[in-house]
């Protein structure tokens, strides 16, 4: 097996950056939506919020870069994959719920769909450095 | 939103988005010249701050104040917190998520504009 330092050296230092822009997007977007018009549309900003810690997680245990850290990457970027596909498809069955845009919904649209993108390079990424 | 000022940020932005591409491709480390142009950047980013809130205050747009003000201050965090992850990197690569940190600039700005115009 590779140095896990690998993870966050070379190409992987763009992913983390790429990651750590979401992790900053999606935790300033959620926090405004909770903190001013939560009652509009809670559970797209509950999800919301769930995004943004998912997004924390995976920048942080991505750019920590030891064998521990790695595992915890991969569980939070397969939940962001799981996310933004199924929020993606749940935002266009059921618009109603979602008049605010979501990190997520529409699988990333409103963020050039890199949201759809991005947990996938992540995978190829943590397996090319296994 | 004073446009001259947020559209120098967006070709200043590019301009350093581009000089960081050509570091990487040459294989050479981020340089001072192009820290000077991040810190005017990051300075006219500054600026854009307290005239954004100032307008903001005095404005009778319909605009969506805590995103506008979200867009405003996050906007700040970009170009240090990239500079330093960048540094950290001995290789290419620095310059090259450098780069990309340099494109996140005129994206919030556009965002920015898209909220105040709405």
């Amino acid at each position: 097996m590779t140095d896990p330092e690998a993870t966050r050296h070379g190409p992987g230092r763009i992913l983390i950056l790429v990651y750590g822009v979401f992790a900053l997007a999606a935790t300033s977007r959620a926090g405004v939506q909770i903190a001013t018009k939560f009652d509009e549309a809670p559970i797209a900003y509950v999800l919301s919020a769930v995004a943004a810690v998912i997004y924390c997680a995976a920048t942080f245990a991505l750019a920590k870069a030891t064998k521990i850290s790695r595992r915890v990457a991969a569980v939070a970027i397969v939940v962001e994959l799981i996310g933004v596909v199924g929020i993606g498809a749940f935002s266009y069955a059921a618009p109603d719920d979602f008049p605010d845009a979501t990190v997520w919904s529409h699988f990333g649209q409103g963020y050039g769909f890199v949201p759809l993108v991005l947990p996938v390079l992540g995978l190829v990424w943590l397996r090319r450095t296994s | 939103m004073f446009e001259p000022l947020t559209w120098t940020l967006v070709a200043l932005s590019l301009i350093a988005m581009v000089f960081a591409i050509v570091l990487a491709v040459r294989d050479q480390r981020i340089n001072w010249t192009l820290l000077g142009i991040l810190a005017m950047v990051e300075a006219g980013l500054l600026t854009q701050v307290v005239i954004g809130i100032a307008q903001l205050a005095e404005t009778s747009r319909d605009v969506s104040g805590p995103f506008f003000v979200g867009y405003l201050i996050g906007s700040l965090l970009i170009l240090p917190l990239g500079v330093l992850w960048a540094l950290a990197e001995k290789s290419r690569w620095g310059a090259g998520a450098l780069a990309v940190a340099c494109l996140v600039i005129p994206v919030l700005e556009l965002r920015m504009y898209e909220i105040w115009t709405a």
